[in-house]
Protein backbone atom coordinates (compact mmCIF):
# COMPACT_ATOMS: atom_id res chain seq x y z
CA UNK A 1 0.00 0.00 0.00
CA UNK A 2 2.90 2.61 0.94
CA UNK A 3 4.25 2.11 -2.37
CA UNK A 4 1.46 3.06 -4.24
CA UNK A 5 1.98 6.14 -2.89
CA UNK A 6 5.85 6.31 -3.72
CA UNK A 7 5.12 5.82 -7.35
CA UNK A 8 1.96 8.39 -7.36
CA UNK A 9 4.65 11.25 -5.91
CA UNK A 10 7.18 9.66 -9.12
CA UNK A 11 3.74 10.14 -11.73
CA UNK A 12 2.75 13.38 -10.58
CA UNK A 13 6.15 14.75 -10.76
CA UNK A 14 6.06 13.27 -14.55
CA UNK A 15 3.10 14.53 -15.37
CA UNK A 16 3.71 18.24 -14.09
CA UNK A 17 7.09 18.50 -15.72
CA UNK A 18 6.00 17.10 -18.97
CA UNK A 19 2.97 18.91 -19.07
CA UNK A 20 4.57 22.35 -18.45
CA UNK A 21 6.90 21.72 -21.56
CA UNK A 22 4.14 22.19 -24.03
CA UNK A 23 2.14 25.21 -22.80
CA UNK A 24 5.06 27.35 -22.50
CA UNK A 25 6.74 26.95 -25.65
CA UNK A 26 3.64 27.79 -27.22
CA UNK A 27 2.82 30.33 -25.38
CA UNK A 28 6.10 31.86 -25.35
CA UNK A 29 5.79 31.50 -29.65
CA UNK A 30 2.68 33.69 -29.44
CA UNK A 31 4.30 36.43 -27.09
CA UNK A 32 7.31 36.93 -29.55
CA UNK A 33 4.90 36.96 -32.15
CA UNK A 34 2.60 40.00 -30.80
CA UNK A 35 6.02 41.60 -30.18
CA UNK A 36 6.54 41.62 -33.60
CA UNK A 37 3.32 42.58 -34.61
CA UNK A 38 3.77 45.42 -31.91
CA UNK A 39 6.38 46.60 -34.16
CA UNK A 40 5.10 47.04 -37.20
CA UNK A 41 1.77 48.54 -35.60
CA UNK A 42 2.01 50.36 -32.36
CA UNK A 43 -1.11 51.79 -32.27
CA UNK A 44 -3.18 48.82 -31.91
CA UNK A 45 -1.61 47.29 -29.05
CA UNK A 46 -4.74 47.03 -26.78
CA UNK A 47 -5.95 44.44 -29.44
CA UNK A 48 -3.14 42.40 -30.11
CA UNK A 49 -2.40 42.53 -26.42
CA UNK A 50 -5.76 40.66 -25.97
CA UNK A 51 -5.29 38.49 -28.42
CA UNK A 52 -2.01 37.10 -26.96
CA UNK A 53 -3.91 36.47 -23.36
CA UNK A 54 -6.60 34.56 -24.70
CA UNK A 55 -4.58 33.01 -27.29
CA UNK A 56 -2.29 32.19 -24.09
CA UNK A 57 -5.25 31.32 -22.54
CA UNK A 58 -6.30 28.18 -24.79
CA UNK A 59 -2.38 27.02 -24.95
CA UNK A 60 -2.58 26.69 -20.75
CA UNK A 61 -5.11 24.53 -20.51
CA UNK A 62 -3.18 21.75 -21.40
CA UNK A 63 -1.20 22.70 -18.37
CA UNK A 64 -4.31 23.20 -15.96
CA UNK A 65 -5.01 19.78 -17.25
CA UNK A 66 -1.46 18.82 -16.27
CA UNK A 67 -1.22 20.42 -12.92
CA UNK A 68 -5.48 18.78 -11.39
CA UNK A 69 -4.19 15.22 -12.55
CA UNK A 70 -0.50 15.82 -11.14
CA UNK A 71 -2.88 17.35 -7.47
CA UNK A 72 -4.79 14.52 -7.42
CA UNK A 73 -2.02 11.75 -7.85
CA UNK A 74 -0.64 13.72 -4.92
CA UNK A 75 -3.55 14.08 -2.65
CA UNK A 76 -6.07 11.36 -3.81
CA UNK A 77 -5.95 7.82 -2.15
CA UNK A 78 -7.58 5.81 -5.41
CA UNK A 79 -7.81 2.72 -3.66
CA UNK A 80 -5.47 1.01 -5.91
CA UNK A 81 -3.12 -1.71 -5.05
CA UNK A 82 -0.28 -3.81 -6.01
CA UNK A 83 1.73 -3.88 -9.13
CA UNK A 84 -1.44 -2.81 -11.45
CA UNK A 85 -2.24 -0.46 -9.09
CA UNK A 86 1.13 1.40 -9.39
CA UNK A 87 1.69 0.90 -13.34
CA UNK A 88 -2.57 2.30 -13.22
CA UNK A 89 -1.07 5.53 -11.88
CA UNK A 90 2.41 5.90 -13.52
CA UNK A 91 0.43 5.17 -16.77
CA UNK A 92 -2.35 8.18 -15.98
CA UNK A 93 1.16 10.61 -15.21
CA UNK A 94 2.60 9.70 -18.96
CA UNK A 95 -0.88 9.95 -20.83
CA UNK A 96 -1.77 13.40 -19.04
CA UNK A 97 1.91 15.25 -18.99
CA UNK A 98 2.87 14.07 -22.56
CA UNK A 99 -0.38 14.53 -24.05
CA UNK A 100 -0.23 18.16 -22.96
CA UNK A 101 3.16 18.59 -24.90
CA UNK A 102 1.92 18.74 -28.35
CA UNK A 103 -1.44 20.44 -27.78
CA UNK A 104 0.49 23.36 -25.77
CA UNK A 105 2.73 24.03 -28.45
CA UNK A 106 0.26 23.42 -31.23
CA UNK A 107 -2.13 25.77 -29.66
CA UNK A 108 0.69 28.35 -29.97
CA UNK A 109 0.66 28.75 -33.59
CA UNK A 110 -2.98 30.11 -33.69
CA UNK A 111 -2.11 32.46 -31.10
CA UNK A 112 1.07 33.99 -32.63
CA UNK A 113 -0.85 34.24 -36.17
CA UNK A 114 -3.80 35.90 -34.72
CA UNK A 115 -1.67 38.29 -33.42
CA UNK A 116 0.30 38.86 -36.08
CA UNK A 117 -3.03 39.31 -38.24
CA UNK A 118 -4.82 41.34 -36.18
CA UNK A 119 -1.80 43.86 -36.11
CA UNK A 120 -2.12 44.51 -39.87
CA UNK A 121 -5.91 44.63 -40.33
CA UNK A 122 -7.37 45.53 -36.86
CA UNK A 123 -11.03 45.51 -38.45
CA UNK A 124 -11.00 41.64 -38.79
CA UNK A 125 -10.46 40.92 -35.27
CA UNK A 126 -13.94 39.52 -34.44
CA UNK A 127 -13.37 37.04 -37.58
CA UNK A 128 -9.80 36.06 -36.47
CA UNK A 129 -10.11 35.70 -32.86
CA UNK A 130 -13.13 32.78 -33.67
CA UNK A 131 -11.16 31.39 -36.55
CA UNK A 132 -7.97 31.40 -33.84
CA UNK A 133 -10.65 29.57 -31.32
CA UNK A 134 -11.77 27.18 -33.18
CA UNK A 135 -8.22 26.06 -34.36
CA UNK A 136 -6.99 26.06 -30.92
CA UNK A 137 -9.96 24.49 -29.31
CA UNK A 138 -9.51 21.13 -32.10
CA UNK A 139 -5.46 21.43 -30.92
CA UNK A 140 -6.40 20.66 -27.62
CA UNK A 141 -8.16 17.48 -28.18
CA UNK A 142 -5.34 14.92 -27.73
CA UNK A 143 -4.95 16.66 -24.55
CA UNK A 144 -8.76 15.70 -23.88
CA UNK A 145 -8.12 12.61 -24.90
CA UNK A 146 -5.08 11.99 -22.55
CA UNK A 147 -6.99 13.43 -19.94
CA UNK A 148 -9.79 10.58 -20.33
CA UNK A 149 -7.05 7.89 -20.17
CA UNK A 150 -5.71 9.39 -17.38
CA UNK A 151 -8.82 9.46 -15.51
CA UNK A 152 -9.98 5.84 -16.47
CA UNK A 153 -6.28 4.86 -15.36
CA UNK A 154 -6.77 6.33 -11.90
CA UNK A 155 -10.32 6.02 -10.63
CA UNK A 156 -11.71 2.65 -12.73
CA UNK A 157 -10.16 -0.46 -10.68
CA UNK A 158 -8.80 -1.78 -14.19
CA UNK A 159 -6.73 -4.90 -14.99
CA UNK A 160 -8.57 -7.27 -12.91
CA UNK A 161 -7.35 -6.35 -9.55
CA UNK A 162 -3.98 -7.16 -8.17
CA UNK A 163 -4.23 -11.18 -9.13
CA UNK A 164 -3.30 -10.58 -12.63
CA UNK A 165 0.08 -10.81 -13.55
CA UNK A 166 -0.43 -9.37 -16.84
CA UNK A 167 -2.11 -6.36 -15.73
CA UNK A 168 0.78 -3.93 -15.20
CA UNK A 169 2.25 -4.56 -18.29
CA UNK A 170 -1.18 -3.64 -19.81
CA UNK A 171 -2.14 -0.70 -17.94
CA UNK A 172 1.70 0.86 -18.07
CA UNK A 173 1.53 0.16 -22.14
CA UNK A 174 -1.75 2.34 -22.23
CA UNK A 175 -0.41 5.03 -20.58
CA UNK A 176 2.71 5.03 -22.83
CA UNK A 177 0.57 4.59 -26.08
CA UNK A 178 -1.88 7.39 -25.56
CA UNK A 179 0.60 9.60 -24.10
CA UNK A 180 3.07 9.48 -26.68
CA UNK A 181 0.61 9.50 -30.01
CA UNK A 182 -1.23 12.22 -28.89
CA UNK A 183 2.23 14.55 -29.14
CA UNK A 184 2.40 14.70 -33.02
CA UNK A 185 -1.62 14.93 -33.54
CA UNK A 186 -1.10 18.65 -31.47
CA UNK A 187 1.65 19.85 -32.79
CA UNK A 188 0.46 18.74 -36.16
CA UNK A 189 -3.21 20.24 -35.29
CA UNK A 190 -1.81 24.01 -34.74
CA UNK A 191 0.15 24.39 -37.81
CA UNK A 192 -3.03 24.90 -40.09
CA UNK A 193 -4.82 26.72 -37.32
CA UNK A 194 -1.98 29.06 -37.85
CA UNK A 195 -1.98 29.08 -41.63
CA UNK A 196 -5.53 29.64 -41.79
CA UNK A 197 -5.36 32.80 -39.02
CA UNK A 198 -2.41 34.48 -41.29
CA UNK A 199 -4.67 33.48 -44.58
CA UNK A 200 -7.43 35.16 -43.36
CA UNK A 201 -5.53 38.26 -42.62
CA UNK A 202 -4.34 38.29 -46.14
CA UNK A 203 -7.44 37.54 -48.18
CA UNK A 204 -10.45 38.20 -45.90
CA UNK A 205 -12.80 37.13 -48.73
CA UNK A 206 -11.58 33.75 -49.00
CA UNK A 207 -12.40 32.88 -45.43
CA UNK A 208 -14.53 30.11 -45.69
CA UNK A 209 -12.20 28.17 -48.04
CA UNK A 210 -9.53 28.51 -45.89
CA UNK A 211 -12.06 27.44 -42.80
CA UNK A 212 -13.32 24.42 -44.00
CA UNK A 213 -9.92 23.59 -45.29
CA UNK A 214 -8.27 24.22 -41.91
CA UNK A 215 -10.67 21.83 -40.07
CA UNK A 216 -10.37 19.20 -42.65
CA UNK A 217 -6.35 19.09 -42.01
CA UNK A 218 -6.50 19.61 -38.86
CA UNK A 219 -9.44 16.42 -38.41
CA UNK A 220 -7.05 14.29 -40.65
CA UNK A 221 -4.05 15.31 -38.18
CA UNK A 222 -6.02 13.39 -35.01
CA UNK A 223 -6.24 10.31 -36.61
CA UNK A 224 -2.59 9.29 -34.96
CA UNK A 225 -3.99 10.45 -32.00
CA UNK A 226 -7.35 8.21 -31.73
CA UNK A 227 -4.57 4.86 -33.17
CA UNK A 228 -3.11 5.67 -30.21
CA UNK A 229 -6.51 5.77 -28.02
CA UNK A 230 -7.78 2.50 -29.64
CA UNK A 231 -4.67 0.90 -28.71
CA UNK A 232 -5.16 2.08 -24.73
CA UNK A 233 -8.82 1.48 -24.70
CA UNK A 234 -7.36 -2.14 -25.97
CA UNK A 235 -5.36 -2.62 -23.02
CA UNK A 236 -7.06 -1.34 -20.48
CA UNK A 237 -10.13 -2.97 -21.07
CA UNK A 238 -9.04 -6.70 -22.59
CA UNK A 239 -8.66 -9.82 -20.22
CA UNK A 240 -5.03 -11.02 -20.57
CA UNK A 241 -5.37 -13.35 -17.51
CA UNK A 242 -4.93 -16.37 -19.81
CA UNK A 243 -1.93 -15.36 -21.28
CA UNK A 244 1.75 -16.65 -20.72
CA UNK A 245 3.69 -13.90 -18.16
CA UNK A 246 6.10 -14.06 -20.30
CA UNK A 247 6.59 -13.28 -22.89
CA UNK A 248 3.29 -11.39 -22.94
CA UNK A 249 4.56 -8.77 -20.28
CA UNK A 250 6.87 -7.39 -23.31
CA UNK A 251 4.58 -7.78 -25.81
CA UNK A 252 2.09 -5.28 -23.91
CA UNK A 253 4.78 -2.74 -23.09
CA UNK A 254 6.06 -2.89 -26.67
CA UNK A 255 2.20 -2.78 -27.85
CA UNK A 256 2.18 1.03 -25.85
CA UNK A 257 5.43 1.71 -27.40
CA UNK A 258 5.11 0.84 -31.19
CA UNK A 259 1.87 2.48 -32.11
CA UNK A 260 2.73 5.52 -29.44
CA UNK A 261 6.08 6.66 -30.94
CA UNK A 262 5.33 5.82 -34.52
CA UNK A 263 2.18 8.02 -34.14
CA UNK A 264 4.37 11.20 -33.13
CA UNK A 265 6.14 11.79 -36.76
CA UNK A 266 2.83 11.36 -38.96
CA UNK A 267 0.66 14.15 -36.74
CA UNK A 268 3.94 16.52 -37.22
CA UNK A 269 4.10 16.04 -41.13
CA UNK A 270 0.22 15.76 -41.41
CA UNK A 271 0.24 19.26 -39.91
CA UNK A 272 3.20 20.57 -42.80
CA UNK A 273 1.03 19.42 -44.79
CA UNK A 274 -2.23 21.06 -43.80
CA UNK A 275 -0.60 24.26 -43.25
CA UNK A 276 1.09 24.45 -47.11
CA UNK A 277 -2.17 23.69 -48.18
CA UNK A 278 -3.86 26.28 -46.58
CA UNK A 279 -0.95 28.78 -47.21
CA UNK A 280 -1.76 28.06 -51.00
CA UNK A 281 -5.25 28.30 -50.87
CA UNK A 282 -4.88 31.61 -49.39
CA UNK A 283 -3.06 33.11 -52.10
CA UNK A 284 -4.82 31.05 -54.77
CA UNK A 285 -8.25 30.35 -53.99
CA UNK A 286 -8.96 28.91 -57.26
CA UNK A 287 -7.03 26.42 -56.54
CA UNK A 288 -9.42 25.24 -54.42
CA UNK A 289 -9.90 22.17 -55.33
CA UNK A 290 -6.90 20.21 -56.44
CA UNK A 291 -4.82 21.60 -53.42
CA UNK A 292 -7.21 20.13 -50.91
CA UNK A 293 -7.06 16.78 -53.36
CA UNK A 294 -3.30 17.18 -53.02
CA UNK A 295 -3.45 17.70 -49.78
CA UNK A 296 -5.15 14.79 -48.80
CA UNK A 297 -3.08 12.48 -51.29
CA UNK A 298 0.07 13.64 -49.92
CA UNK A 299 -1.38 13.11 -45.85
CA UNK A 300 -2.56 9.74 -46.26
CA UNK A 301 1.00 8.39 -47.25
CA UNK A 302 2.32 10.27 -44.80
CA UNK A 303 -0.05 8.58 -42.11
CA UNK A 304 1.23 5.18 -43.41
CA UNK A 305 3.88 4.43 -40.56
CA UNK A 306 1.25 5.43 -38.32
CA UNK A 307 -0.41 2.48 -39.71
CA UNK A 308 2.18 0.01 -39.44
CA UNK A 309 3.10 0.85 -35.80
CA UNK A 310 -0.75 0.37 -34.73
CA UNK A 311 -0.81 -3.11 -36.74
CA UNK A 312 2.40 -4.28 -34.58
CA UNK A 313 0.49 -2.93 -31.86
CA UNK A 314 -2.44 -4.98 -32.59
CA UNK A 315 -0.49 -8.04 -33.21
CA UNK A 316 1.33 -7.55 -30.33
CA UNK A 317 -1.94 -7.19 -28.22
CA UNK A 318 -3.69 -10.08 -30.02
CA UNK A 319 -1.10 -12.78 -30.68
CA UNK A 320 -1.27 -15.88 -28.75
CA UNK A 321 2.60 -16.43 -27.50
CA UNK A 322 4.04 -19.77 -26.78
CA UNK A 323 5.04 -19.56 -22.80
CA UNK A 324 8.73 -19.00 -22.84
CA UNK A 325 10.89 -17.36 -19.62
CA UNK A 326 13.72 -16.55 -21.89
CA UNK A 327 15.27 -13.07 -22.17
CA UNK A 328 15.22 -13.27 -25.55
CA UNK A 329 11.66 -13.95 -26.27
CA UNK A 330 10.74 -11.32 -24.04
CA UNK A 331 13.35 -8.90 -25.47
CA UNK A 332 12.40 -9.79 -29.03
CA UNK A 333 9.01 -8.60 -28.31
CA UNK A 334 9.96 -5.04 -26.66
CA UNK A 335 12.34 -4.79 -29.80
CA UNK A 336 9.39 -4.85 -32.42
CA UNK A 337 7.48 -2.51 -30.23
CA UNK A 338 10.77 0.16 -30.26
CA UNK A 339 11.55 -0.78 -34.07
CA UNK A 340 8.32 0.45 -35.11
CA UNK A 341 7.83 3.03 -32.69
CA UNK A 342 10.75 4.71 -33.12
CA UNK A 343 10.88 4.03 -37.26
CA UNK A 344 7.30 5.45 -37.84
CA UNK A 345 8.84 8.72 -36.74
CA UNK A 346 10.90 9.99 -39.52
CA UNK A 347 9.30 9.03 -42.39
CA UNK A 348 6.08 10.38 -40.99
CA UNK A 349 7.30 14.02 -40.75
CA UNK A 350 9.86 13.44 -43.89
CA UNK A 351 6.78 12.89 -46.08
CA UNK A 352 4.12 15.26 -44.50
CA UNK A 353 7.18 17.79 -45.43
CA UNK A 354 7.03 16.43 -49.09
CA UNK A 355 3.27 16.71 -49.35
CA UNK A 356 3.59 20.06 -48.00
CA UNK A 357 6.27 21.63 -50.89
CA UNK A 358 4.08 19.70 -53.22
CA UNK A 359 0.63 21.60 -52.04
CA UNK A 360 2.21 24.92 -51.83
CA UNK A 361 3.57 24.60 -55.41
CA UNK A 362 0.19 22.77 -56.88
CA UNK A 363 -1.54 26.17 -55.90
CA UNK A 364 0.76 28.40 -58.39
CA UNK A 365 0.51 25.62 -61.03
CA UNK A 366 -2.35 24.04 -61.30
CA UNK A 367 -1.68 22.67 -64.36
CA UNK A 368 1.17 21.24 -63.28
CA UNK A 369 -0.97 18.90 -60.44
CA UNK A 370 -0.12 15.42 -62.38
CA UNK A 371 3.42 15.95 -62.72
CA UNK A 372 3.65 17.51 -58.78
CA UNK A 373 1.41 14.51 -57.77
CA UNK A 374 3.65 11.58 -58.83
CA UNK A 375 6.85 13.19 -58.18
CA UNK A 376 5.76 13.79 -54.70
CA UNK A 377 5.01 10.25 -54.46
CA UNK A 378 7.94 8.39 -55.96
CA UNK A 379 9.57 11.06 -53.29
CA UNK A 380 7.61 10.03 -50.66
CA UNK A 381 8.02 5.75 -51.62
CA UNK A 382 11.98 6.70 -51.36
CA UNK A 383 11.05 8.28 -48.15
CA UNK A 384 9.15 5.27 -46.84
CA UNK A 385 11.88 2.85 -47.17
CA UNK A 386 12.86 2.90 -43.87
CA UNK A 387 9.98 2.96 -42.77
CA UNK A 388 9.07 -0.57 -44.45
CA UNK A 389 12.73 -1.89 -43.02
CA UNK A 390 11.40 -1.08 -39.69
CA UNK A 391 8.12 -2.72 -40.08
CA UNK A 392 10.00 -5.97 -41.44
CA UNK A 393 12.57 -5.87 -38.81
CA UNK A 394 9.57 -5.47 -36.25
CA UNK A 395 7.68 -8.46 -38.13
CA UNK A 396 10.50 -10.51 -37.88
CA UNK A 397 11.27 -10.12 -34.52
CA UNK A 398 7.58 -10.75 -33.63
CA UNK A 399 6.68 -13.21 -35.70
CA UNK A 400 9.87 -15.38 -36.67
CA UNK A 401 11.76 -15.39 -33.54
CA UNK B 1 9.01 -2.87 7.76
CA UNK B 2 7.51 0.42 7.89
CA UNK B 3 10.53 2.36 8.20
CA UNK B 4 12.00 0.72 4.56
CA UNK B 5 8.51 1.45 3.45
CA UNK B 6 8.40 5.51 4.02
CA UNK B 7 12.04 5.65 2.97
CA UNK B 8 11.00 4.48 -0.30
CA UNK B 9 8.13 6.96 -0.69
CA UNK B 10 10.45 9.80 0.16
CA UNK B 11 12.96 8.96 -1.94
CA UNK B 12 10.16 8.43 -4.89
CA UNK B 13 8.52 12.29 -3.55
CA UNK B 14 12.03 13.36 -4.14
CA UNK B 15 12.99 11.90 -7.39
CA UNK B 16 9.57 13.04 -8.55
CA UNK B 17 9.91 16.49 -7.17
CA UNK B 18 13.29 16.47 -9.36
CA UNK B 19 12.02 15.09 -12.32
CA UNK B 20 8.86 17.86 -12.17
CA UNK B 21 10.77 21.09 -11.92
CA UNK B 22 13.67 19.46 -14.33
CA UNK B 23 11.04 18.55 -17.20
CA UNK B 24 9.47 21.69 -16.05
CA UNK B 25 11.65 24.42 -16.78
CA UNK B 26 12.36 23.29 -20.33
CA UNK B 27 9.05 24.99 -21.76
CA UNK B 28 9.55 28.43 -20.35
CA UNK B 29 13.14 28.77 -21.44
CA UNK B 30 12.33 27.71 -24.77
CA UNK B 31 9.12 30.00 -24.73
CA UNK B 32 10.11 32.70 -22.88
CA UNK B 33 13.74 32.98 -24.51
CA UNK B 34 12.10 33.11 -28.50
CA UNK B 35 9.60 36.05 -26.80
CA UNK B 36 12.59 38.28 -25.82
CA UNK B 37 14.14 37.78 -29.34
CA UNK B 38 11.39 38.39 -30.85
CA UNK B 39 10.96 41.82 -28.74
CA UNK B 40 14.68 42.60 -29.11
CA UNK B 41 13.66 42.38 -33.66
CA UNK B 42 10.47 44.50 -32.84
CA UNK B 43 12.48 46.84 -30.92
CA UNK B 44 15.22 46.84 -33.75
CA UNK B 45 13.09 47.30 -36.45
CA UNK B 46 10.97 50.15 -34.22
CA UNK B 47 13.06 51.54 -31.67
CA UNK B 48 10.73 54.52 -30.59
CA UNK B 49 8.20 51.70 -28.77
CA UNK B 50 10.90 50.26 -27.02
CA UNK B 51 8.46 50.57 -23.89
CA UNK B 52 5.95 49.04 -24.91
CA UNK B 53 7.31 46.36 -26.44
CA UNK B 54 9.03 45.44 -23.43
CA UNK B 55 6.57 45.20 -21.62
CA UNK B 56 4.71 43.50 -23.78
CA UNK B 57 7.24 40.56 -24.11
CA UNK B 58 7.40 40.69 -20.04
CA UNK B 59 3.92 40.08 -19.99
CA UNK B 60 3.77 37.77 -22.68
CA UNK B 61 6.92 36.02 -20.64
CA UNK B 62 5.00 36.11 -17.40
CA UNK B 63 2.07 33.95 -18.82
CA UNK B 64 4.56 31.46 -20.23
CA UNK B 65 6.20 31.29 -16.70
CA UNK B 66 3.22 30.16 -15.21
CA UNK B 67 3.16 26.38 -15.97
CA UNK B 68 7.15 26.70 -14.59
CA UNK B 69 5.59 27.90 -11.24
CA UNK B 70 3.21 25.19 -11.43
CA UNK B 71 6.12 22.87 -11.97
CA UNK B 72 7.75 24.44 -8.58
CA UNK B 73 4.54 24.58 -6.44
CA UNK B 74 4.38 20.55 -7.29
CA UNK B 75 8.49 19.72 -6.38
CA UNK B 76 8.13 22.19 -3.26
CA UNK B 77 4.84 20.20 -2.19
CA UNK B 78 6.56 16.96 -2.60
CA UNK B 79 10.27 18.00 -0.88
CA UNK B 80 8.56 19.63 2.07
CA UNK B 81 4.37 18.39 2.81
CA UNK B 82 4.40 15.15 1.58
Amino acid sequence: MLEIKAVSYFAAGICIGAGAIGAAVGEGYAAGMANESLSASPDQSGNILKTMLVGQAIAESAGIFALVVAMLLIFVDFGLTGASGMAALLGAGLAMGLAAVGSGVGSGFPAGAACKSIGARPKLSGQLTTNMLIGSAICQTPTIFGLVVAFMLMFLKLGGGSTNPLAWPALLGAGLSMGLAAIGSGVGAGMPAGACCEGIGRQPQVAPQLTTNMLIGSAVCQTPAIFGMVISFMLMFIDFSGRPVHPTTAALLGAGLSVGLACIGPGVGNGLTAMEANRGIARQPEAYGQVTTTMLVGMSVAQSTAIYGFLISLILVFKGFEPSTSWAASAALLGAGLAMGFGGIGPGVGEGWTAAYTSRWVARNVEQSVLLTRTMLVGQAVAESTGIYSLIVALLLTLAV
Amino acid sequence: MAIEGADVIRAAALLGAGISMGLGAIGPGVGEGFAAGKACEAIGKNPREAGLLTRTMLVGQAVSESTGIYSLVVALLLIFVV
